[in-house]
């Protein structure tokens, strides 16, 4: 059985999202800041008539937020019927790959969080990343 | 099968809804053939259908019950109240039934046994009086076109019509940058054209009678008077009026809530009645009907209203209101209370209402949907509810503002006023880490948005927003500027957004931005403000301005110089639009809030745009003043270079290093004040102390005539060369050597030996300051 995988860069690593619950790669141009919210979530973006939710994936993994203002690689995903950005430093490509298999030794940090599998894809074994988790942001350890 | 089943149960549903009113009007007209027809076919139907399902229940309670009718049918039977009770209740137990069928949770009541004895047991009495035989044809029932359809799947239609609208407006502002000639943009418009209607026509499928809500009524009423004895005609109009389906469910229980209370509370007994001289059935009307974007339903009954001061009892026994602030409270505030939590007229806990669940929750259910309630009483006549609903949750009114260099939207049904920080009328206070903004007199919280959200931090906004939450409390949310009112289309936040607290949903602005839409419950919980009610109204006590300096309003009139004004006799600045200014006879006036003021300082032609202006006040008629620019509050000294000739200036000053002209209050007023007056010859230079139009109007002409002005309480009139007094104020006046003026507001002198001055008698005042002679 073989999964799509979407291979994005994320604080200086190459790491898989499941493409089947990625909607599409965007470039975000600029981000209207929600004051108060948690420091994961960067702000809102427009897309289309959409208002996407845009989180800082490196925030979210315990890394630093995202300084420049250039406009960002995103990965937009539904989930519970919002629909969110997820900034990463670049998107790389969709490979197919095996079954993921479960994490043998637990990853840094920040990473163990988001991080529940890892999946072997064109010769590397990448961190498979959960998106919700990504989303949920680090507080949700907390609770 | 399943799709059998839906199908049988949509269908009964459907049926009972549509029965409702009937089953109540045979029960007042027991002979109407129709009508009996009609609730015959439906247990006829229900029984009918109901054999095909394991439902013997339903079986059984539909045939008793068409048993019953068809003796009714056939004129052996009478249909008297026991019978028509029976038969109601009966399908009311089908009601429950049916629903237990769909929810797969079991009914409460498990014997049907008394419903069918009830049924079949009253004697079959001889047929004294027939069904009269109206051999009217059956209503010719006209095909229906219509198909079920889910309400998600118009959910979904609408938020897809949604974002064709606001993917239009993305559109249309790219056209905008391209300028794409006009055979695109002819394109365009048709486009926009089309997409309007769609949106207009979606709208519509979301869209129901009102009737849906009011239909159960005559029943709810008619049960209700069974329970409690009272007699009370419904009456309904307005039930062709469409609401948006979500909107219809919201309202549901508190428009059910409301009748419960005016039949068991508001309407009394058959005898009370009497003895009050009011017919003996009771009267509840239930109106609805649309204003603009806004539903408007109307709750009216003639019973005893409410009782404002045993609300004002309770609230003061259960702690919620203060002694102090009890004394001041209107009767209208009075009867506000009833939407106070926990507080109930009821004299008696009720199985109708008075249960706890009162009011209170019927105004936050409103308000939660951008509605509002408004309650009106006259003791002895009746009690009227107004609900006011927007017509549909995805749009709403609403009113963008900047702060912290970014926009919000603030929902304009939270919107009480917006002020201006510098405005005159406005004093803004630390207390401890807290600010507290008094605006007329009138003190309450201040949030400033942007020192919540992070930013500059210490300052406050340069505009109030005066929000009222649904508790009842207020509080001034400081922004930086106010853009515009929108209409928005809003969007669910996505939780991350919502953990903030300040947010209650997204939008998108016209220029493609995403906008957070401000939840001002959330706001006032953030800043952790207790918004104690006794606070929020309680009059400041407004210090008298320190005697050396007056606080200035500081502006840059609309023909160019600098100009003052006392801020005292600034009751607000507002911005009006250049159509909201007319010329009548020379003079400009311009309509704010309702009502035309008599414009002044624009000169004879009316601007080409909109101006600022400042209503001023003598504590009695008000004058409008345009403005061009605010420029600040100063403390002006009371030094000043007096006009050679009287008009609307009447000196010049130094503020700081320039000039600035004095606004002569009293010649402006005078302009506008009904004329005619006597003319005395006495003088005087006392001013009594607390009264608007002395303090800020006339002194400035007395100074002007030379007079050093003390107020009382600061000089003694022993000393005084002149005193003046209110001519209405039967003060004697003080011994000592000084004359006495008297001054009067009335145009006429009060008598024959009145000889007081007319308040804007320009010349008699200047006449009587100067034949009593100014000594310095």
């Amino acid at each position: 059985m073989t999964t799509l995988l979407l291979i994005v860069r994320l604080g200086g690593e190459r790491v898989a999202l499941r493409a089947s619950e990625v909607e599409g790669v965007v470039e975000i141009p600029s981000v209207t800041p929600v004051p108060g919210a948690a420091g994961h979530v960067a702000g809102l973006a427009a897309l289309r008539s959409r208002v996407l939710t845009v989180i800082d994936c490196k925030a979210s993994i315990g890394l630093l937020r995202h300084e420049d203002e250039k406009p960002r690689d995103a990965v937009v995903a539904v989930v519970d019927g919002h629909p969110y950005a997820l900034l990463v430093d670049g998107v790389e490509d969709v490979v197919e790959a095996g079954a993921p298999s479960p994490l043998g030794s637990a990853p840094g940090d920040g990473w163990s969080r988001v991080a529940r599998a890892s999946v072997e894809a064109e010769g590397d074994l990448l961190l498979l990343l959960d998106i919700a988790a990504l989303i949920a942001g680090p507080a949700a350890v907390a609770e | 099968m399943d799709d059998l089943l839906d199908e049988f149960i949509a269908e009964t549903r459907e049926m009972l809804a549509a029965l409702g009113g009937e089953l109540v009007a045979w029960e007042s007209a027991p002979g109407e053939r129709d009508r009996l027809d009609e609730i015959f076919r439906f247990v006829h139907t229900v029984k009918g259908n109901s054999g095909f399902f394991d439902v013997p229940r339903i079986t059984a309670l539909s045939h008793a019950a068409e048993d019953a009718l068809a003796a009714v049918r056939a004129g052996k039977r009478h249909a008297d109240h026991a019978l028509v009770s029976a038969v109601l209740a009966a399908i009311d137990r089908i009601g429950e039934l049916v629903q237990a069928l769909e929810t797969g949770e079991k009914s409460g009541s498990e014997d049907d046994g008394g419903l069918i004895d009830a049924l079949t047991q009253s004697a079959p009495e001889p047929a004294a009086e027939a069904v009269s035989a109206t051999t009217a044809p059956a209503a010719h029932r006209a095909a229906v076109r219509s198909i079920r359809l889910p309400v998600d799947l118009l959910d979904r239609m609408m938020s897809g019509v949604s974002d064709l609208v606001l993917a239009r407006n993305e559109l249309a502002r790219k056209l905008r940058q391209v300028s794409g000639g006009t055979e695109l943009d002819t394109c365009f418009e048709r486009v926009s054209g089309s997409i309007a209607d769609l949106r207009d026509a979606i709208t519509r499928t979301r869209m129901q009678r009102i009737d849906a809500l009011f239909s159960p009524l005559p029943r709810l009423v008619r049960d209700l008077c069974d329970e409690t004895g009272k007699q009370v005609s419904l009456e309904i109009d307005g039930g062709d009026v469409e609401l948006d389906r979500e909107m219809i469910e919201m309202i549901r229980d508190p428009l059910t809530h409301i009748v419960r209370n005016a039949i068991d509370h508001g309407i009394e007994a058959a005898e009370e009645r009497a003895a009050a001289g009011k017919a003996q059935a009771g009267k509840l009307s239930v109106v609805a009907c649309q204003t603009g974007n806004q539903i408007l339903i109307e709750i009216h009954d003639d019973g005893r209203g409410i009782d404002g001061d045993s609300l004002v009892d309770k609230a003061l026994a259960a702690g919620t209101l203060s002694a102090e602030r009890a004394k001041r409270l209107t009767t209208a505030q009075k009867t506000a209370l009833i939407f106070e939590a926990g507080l109930s007229t009821a004299r008696e806990v009720t199985a109708i209402s008075g249960r706890g669940v009162g009011m209170d929750v019927v105004r936050a259910n409103i308000e939660r949907i951008g509605g509002v309630v408004d309650v009106e009483s006259k003791a002895g006549q009746g009690v009227r509810l107004t609900l006011r609903v927007p017509l549909t949750l995805t749009i709403i009114p609403a009113l963008t503002v900047g702060a912290g260099g970014q926009t919000f939207a603030i929902p304009r049904s939270a919107i009480e006023e917006i002020v201006r920080a510098e405005a005159g009328n406005v004093r803004i206070e630390a207390l401890g880490g807290a600010r507290v903004a008094t605006i007329r007199d009138r003190r309450m919280p201040l949030v400033d948005f942007g020192t919540l959200i992070g930013v500059n931090a210490g300052e406050h906004g340069s505009m109030l927003i005066v929000l009222k939450l649904a508790g009842g409390g207020t509080f001034a949310l400081g922004v930086d500027a106010v853009h515009d009112h929108e209409e928005l289309v809003v969007k669910p936040a996505a939780p991350a957004v919502i953990a903030a607290g300040l947010y209650a949903g997204t939008t998108l602005a016209d220029d493609g931005r995403p906008v957070l839409l401000l939840d001002p419950p959330g706001i006032a919980a953030r800043a952790a403000l207790s918004l104690e009610r006794a606070e929020a109204e309680s009059k400041a006590a407004v210090a008298a301005p320190a005697a050396p300096t007056v606080a200035s309003l500081l502006f840059k009139s609309i023909p160019g110089p600098r100009r003052l004004v006392p801020v005292a006799a600034i009751d607000r600045i507002e911005e009006v639009a250049a159509d909201a200014i007319g010329a009548t006879g020379g003079r400009l006036h311009v309509a704010v809030d309702g009502i035309l003021l008599p414009l002044e300082g624009c000169g004879s032609a009316p601007p080409e745009r909109a101006i600022r202006i400042l209503r001023l006040s003598d504590g009695a008629t008000q004058i409008a003043y345009g403005v061009d620019e605010v420029i600040d509050i100063v403390a002006a000294g009371t030094e000043f270079f007096p006009a050679a000739t009287p008009g609307e200036v009447r000196g010049v000053t130094l503020i700081g290093e320039d000039q600035a002209e004095l606004l002569d209050l009293h010649w402006l007023f005078a302009r506008h004040a009904a004329g005619g007056a006597v003319v005395s010859e006495r003088p005087s230079c006392l001013l009594p102390a607390g009264d608007p139009f002395m303090e800020n109007i006339l002194r400035p002409l007395i100074e002007s005539a030379g007079y050093r002005v003390l107020r009382a309480g600061e000089g003694e009139g022993a000393q005084a060369d002149l005193v003046i007094l209110s001519a209405e104020d039967a003060a004697p006046a003080p011994a000592g050597p000084g004359r006495v003026l008297r001054i009067r507001a009335a145009a006429e002198p009060l008598g024959k030996k009145d000889d007081s001055i007319h308040r804007y008698d320009r010349a008699g005042l200047l006449r009587a300051l100067s034949a009593g002679g100014a000594k310095r």
